[in-house]
C-alpha cells in the first residue's frame, strides 16, 4: 500500500524537518518527505492538516507485565495503548515472572509481540540470573535472543563485587548496563522521599543519598570497566549534577526520567494519594525543577512513560501497601508536550527526548523519517484537550496521578511499518 | 483530593483523623463540649443518651488494649452499642482486603469506625471510602496522626495551665516513629502555643522536623529549661534492634526523665506521657509517680474527649 500523508507539519529532529510537508510511504518504508517522488501511485491519503507528523515514539520502559502477571494486564492491552499513544518502539524491562533471563523466555515474549502486529518490542534482559544480583545471566544469547540492552530494573544489587564484574562482562561484548541508582539499604523499606512531606505524613521515607551513594558507585565501576550505563529514572537535583560531572569527565553515561518525576513532587502525594506511590519516590520540587531543566540542557536525554500498570484492588490500600507504580503509554506524548510548553521549548527539541533521542540509547535505527527507513510514524493533533480517565485509556492500568486533569495533545494516527496501527479520527 | 477530607460542606468535622489542617475553633470546641462530659464521667449514673442506637465499630488492625477500652468506655457512656473487632487476628489473616472489612461493616449499618492501623493513611483511606452518612475516628495510624490522643494531651494542659498563649512545651523521645507528636505539634501550635520543642537524638527526629514550626534540641539540659510542659513519648523496644540507639540504658542516661531533669523546667512544671510507659527507659518511676506528673488524669480526661468527639461527629 502507498500512502500519502498530506499537509502535516512534520517534525524530524534527526533530519532538522521542522515544515508543512507531505510523507510518502510504500512497502512499509519511509520513501521521501516533501515532492511526490516521480510514479508514486497513491492508494490512501490520510489528510494531516492542522496535525502533527513526526517519528513513531520510542519508549525506554513499558512493563506489558507478561509474562506472569496477566490480571495487571496482557500483551494485548498494552500494545494497544502504546500504538493509542503514539509509541511504535518500546523497550520492557526484565522483570517479568519469571524474569527475562533466558533465552527462551525473550524469543516467546518478542514471538508474542511480533504476532499483534503493532509496536516493536525491545526487551531488556535481566543482568543476574533470577535478578538477584548474584549470578551472571548468559548476556550474549540473550542478545541473540533479542535483548537489547540488561539490566535490574528495580531489584537492589547488593554485593558490590557482582555490579562491578557483570559490567566487565557486558563491556566485552559492548552491551550496555542499565541500572536504577538506589542503595538498598539506605532506601530501606521507605515509601516516600525525605522530605517534609513524608516527615508531615509519617511515612516511611527514602533519602536522595540512597541514589547519590548508588550513582556514585556505578560511575567509579563504569570507569573501572569502561561499561557503558544508561541511568533509569533518575530523581534528585544532586543525582543530575552528579551525572553532568561524570560526562565532563567523559563517562559514557546517558540517563532518563519518567512522565511522573517530571511534573510532580511529593507534595502531589496530598492526603496519601496511592496513585503517587512511584518508585523512585517523587522528591522535593528544586529535584523537579533540576529535572526539568536537567532534560532541557541535554544532561537527560529521554523521557520514558515508567509504564506500570497495577490492578486497581492493589491500588485501593494504605500508601505504603499500595502497589508502586502508574500507567503511562498514553500519557507519555501529553506529558512531553506539556513540560516544552511550561519550558516555553519548541516541539522538535522536545519531540527529540520520546523519538531518537532513546532510539540511539536503545541503540536501533529508529525515531526519524530518513528515506528508506522502516514507517513508524505518530501523527497527533498538538491542540486537542482531552481528559485522562479510566474510560479514555487502553490500557488495563487506570492508575496515574494524572486521573481526571485535562492534558493537551491526542494521537490521531499511529504507523508501525506503514500500517495504520491505530486511527482516532476525533 | 487536596480538599480537606475531614470536613464537610459546611466546613463541620466529619471524621477526625488528624489534628492537622483543622482550624483552631474545631478543636476548641472539642476540649470544650469535653468539659462538659468530665461531670458524666464523675457521676454515679454515667451515662447520658446522645448516641442512643447509634452503632459504633471499633475497628483495630494493630492490638492495642488501653486505646479501644477508652474509646469502648466512651461510647458506652453515651448510650451506643459497641462492637469490637480485633482484625489482626480475624479476616485480614484469611486475606479480605481493608476497604472489604469496611464494606461488610458497613453493611450492618455502622454509624462510626474508630480505626487504629499500622500504616499512615488507613484511616484516610477508610474516610475516603466510606459512605457520606458514616464518621471515621483515627485512633492510630501508623507513624502519621493519633488525633484523640493529642486532643486529651490539649486538655489536660488547658486544665493545669488554663491559656495555650504564655506557653513553652517541650515533646521528648521518639518523634521520627511517633504518630503522637505529629497530632500534639499540629494540635499546639493551631491553639496558639509560641514555643514547641522537640527533643531528641538526630536517629529519631524525622528529616525537615522544624518544618512543622518547631525548634530542635537535641540536648535535655537545654531543650527542658524554663519549659511549662513535658509530653514524653514511648519509646518502643524494638528502636534499640537496629542502630539507630546503642542501648536502653545509654538512651536513659542521657534523654530519660529523672527528677533531677525535671528540675531544669519551671518549678510549676507539667509532665505528661500517652502511655504504656517504659519505667527506667523514658521516664523515671520517681517523676511518673511524682507531684508533676499529670499521667492518670490524662486518662480519665481521655474518656471525656473522646465522649465529646463522637457526639459531635455524631451531630454533624
Amino acid at each position: 500500500m502507498k500512502i500519502q500523508i498530506k499537509n502535516g507539519h512534520l517534525i524530524d529532529p534527526k533530519n532538522g524537518i521542522d515544515a508543512v510537508m507531505d510523507v510518502f510511504i510504500a512497502a512499509g518504508k519511509i520513501v521521501a518527505t516533501g515532492a511526490i517522488p516521480n510514479g508514486f501511485q497513491v492508494n490512501r491519503v490520510i489528510d494531516a492538516e492542522g496535525l502533527v507528523v513526526c517519528p513513531g515514539l520510542v519508549d525506554l520502559s513499558a512493563r506489558l507485565r507478561e509474562p506472569g502477571f496477566e490480571y495487571k494486564a496482557t500483551l494485548e492491552s498494552e500494545m494497544d495503548a502504546a500504538v493509542a499513544g503514539g509509541i511504535t518502539s518500546l523497550a520492557c524491562p526484565p522483570d517479568t515472572d519469571p524474569p527475562l533471563d533466558e533465552p527462551g523466555l525473550v524469543e516467546m515474549l518478542k514471538h508474542r509481540a511480533r504476532s499483534l502486529n503493532q509496536a516493536r518490542v525491545y526487551p531488556i534482559g535481566a543482568l543476574t540470573q533470577g535478578l538477584k544480583g548474584e549470578r551472571l545471566t548468559e548476556m550474549a544469547e540473550l542478545r541473540d535472543a533479542g535483548c537489547v540492552a540488561f539490566g535490574q530494573t528495580d531489584a537492589p544489587f547488593t554485593n558490590t563485587l557482582v555490579m562491578m564484574q557483570a559490567m566487565q562482562y557486558a563491556a566485552t561484548f559492548g552491551f550496555s548496563v542499565w541500572l536504577r541508582p538506589q542503595d538498598v539499604s539506605l532506601a530501606n523499606k521507605g515509601v516516600a522521599h525525605d522530605g517534609e512531606v513524608a516527615t508531615r505524613l509519617g511515612l516511611p521515607a527514602i533519602p536522595v543519598c540512597a541514589e547519590t551513594i548508588a550513582l556514585s558507585n556505578i560511575t567509579l565501576l563504569a570507569r573501572e570497566t569502561g561499561a557503558k550505563i544508561h541511568l533509569c529514572r533518575m530523581s534528585s537535583a544532586e543525582g543530575i549534577a552528579m551525572v553532568r560531572a561524570a560526562r565532563q569527565q567523559g563517562l559514557s553515561i546517558t540517563c532518563d526520567v519518567a512522565i511522573n518525576h517530571l511534573h510532580l513532587s511529593e507534595m502531589d502525594i496530598g492526603f496519601f494519594d496511592s496513585n503517587c506511590h512511584l518508585v523512585p519516590p517523587l522528591r522535593g520540587l528544586s529535584d523537579r525543577d533540576a529535572l526539568r531543566a536537567g532534560l532541557m540542557d541535554g544532561t537527560i536525554d529521554a523521557v520514558c512513560s515508567d509504564h506500570t500498570p497495577v490492578d486497581e484492588d492493589a491500588k485501593l490500600l494504605p500508601f505504603g501497601e499500595a502497589e508502586i507504580g502508574a500507567t503511562g503509554l498514553e500519557l507519555l506524548l501529553p506529558l512531553t508536550l506539556k513540560w516544552a510548553q511550561e519550558m516555553k521549548i519548541p516541539l522538535s527539541t522536545a519531540l527529540a527526548k520520546i523519538t531518537v533521542e532513546p532510539a540511539r540509547i536503545l541503540g536501533v535505527d529508529a525515531g526519524h523519517l530518513s528515506a528508506g527507513i522502516a514507517a513508524d510514524l505518530c501523527i497527533f493533533d498538538p491542540n486537542q484537550y482531552w481528559k485522562v480517565e479510566a474510560t479514555a485509556l487502553k490500557s488495563q492500568g487506570k492508575n496515574t496521578p494524572f486521573l481526571g486533569m485535562e492534558l493537551q495533545g491526542k494521537v490521531r494516527y499511529t504507523l508501525v511499518d506503514g500500517n495504520i496501527v491505530h486511527e482516532n479520527q476525533t | 483530593m487536596n480538599n480537606n477530607p475531614q470536613l464537610n460542606k459546611n466546613g463541620e468535622l466529619q471524621h477526625l483523623l488528624t489534628t492537622e489542617g483543622l482550624p483552631a475553633s474545631i478543636l476548641l470546641n472539642i476540649l470544650d463540649t469535653a468539659e462538659s462530659f468530665v461531670g458524666v464521667t464523675e457521676r454515679d449514673i454515667k451515662k447520658v443518651p446522645l448516641l442512643r442506637g447509634k452503632s459504633i465499630f471499633n475497628l483495630f488492625f494493630e492490638p492495642s488494649t488501653r486505646t479501644r477500652t477508652t474509646f469502648e468506655i466512651a461510647a458506652k457512656r453515651l448510650s451506643a452499642d459497641v462492637v469490637n473487632l480485633n482484625i489482626a487476628a480475624s479476616s485480614q489473616s484469611k486475606g479480605e482486603t481493608l476497604l472489604d472489612t469496611v464494606d461488610n461493616l458497613s453493611a450492618m449499618h455502622a454509624d462510626m469506625f474508630i480505626v487504629r492501623h499500622s500504616q499512615s493513611g488507613a484511616a484516610h483511606l477508610i474516610a475516603r471510602h466510606v459512605r457520606p452518612e458514616i464518621h471515621v475516628i483515627n485512633a492510630g495510624d501508623g507513624r502519621h496522626a493519633h488525633p484523640t490522643q493529642a486532643l486529651l494531651d490539649m486538655f489536660t494542659i488547658r486544665h493545669y495551665k488554663h491559656d495555650f498563649h504564655n506557653l513553652r512545651v517541650a515533646i521528648v523521645g521518639d518523634i521520627l516513629h511517633s504518630r503522637v507528636a505529629r497530632s500534639q505539634i499540629h494540635a499546639l501550635t493551631t491553639l496558639g502555643v509560641p514555643e514547641v520543642r522537640v527533643i531528641a537524638p538526630k536517629t529519631l527526629l524525622p528529616t525537615k522536623v522544624e518544618r512543622l514550626g518547631v525548634h530542635v534540641y537535641h540536648d535535655m539540659a537545654q531543650g527542658l529549661k524554663d519549659v511549662d510542659v513535658l509530653l514524653m513519648l514511648r519509646l518502643q523496644n524494638e528502636r534499640m534492634l537496629g542502630a539507630r540507639l546503642p542501648s536502653a540504658e545509654e538512651y536513659f542516661k542521657y534523654y530519660g526523665l529523672t527528677q533531677e531533669k525535671l528540675a531544669l523546667a519551671r518549678h510549676d512544671a507539667i509532665v505528661l506521657h500517652p502511655g504504656p510507659m517504659n519505667r527506667g527507659i523514658e521516664i523515671d518511676s520517681a517523676v511518673a509517680d511524682g507531684k508533676q506528673s499529670v499521667i492518670l488524669p490524662q486518662v480519665t480526661f481521655g474518656i471525656a474527649v473522646r465522649m465529646a468527639v463522637m457526639s459531635i461527629l455524631a451531630g454533624n
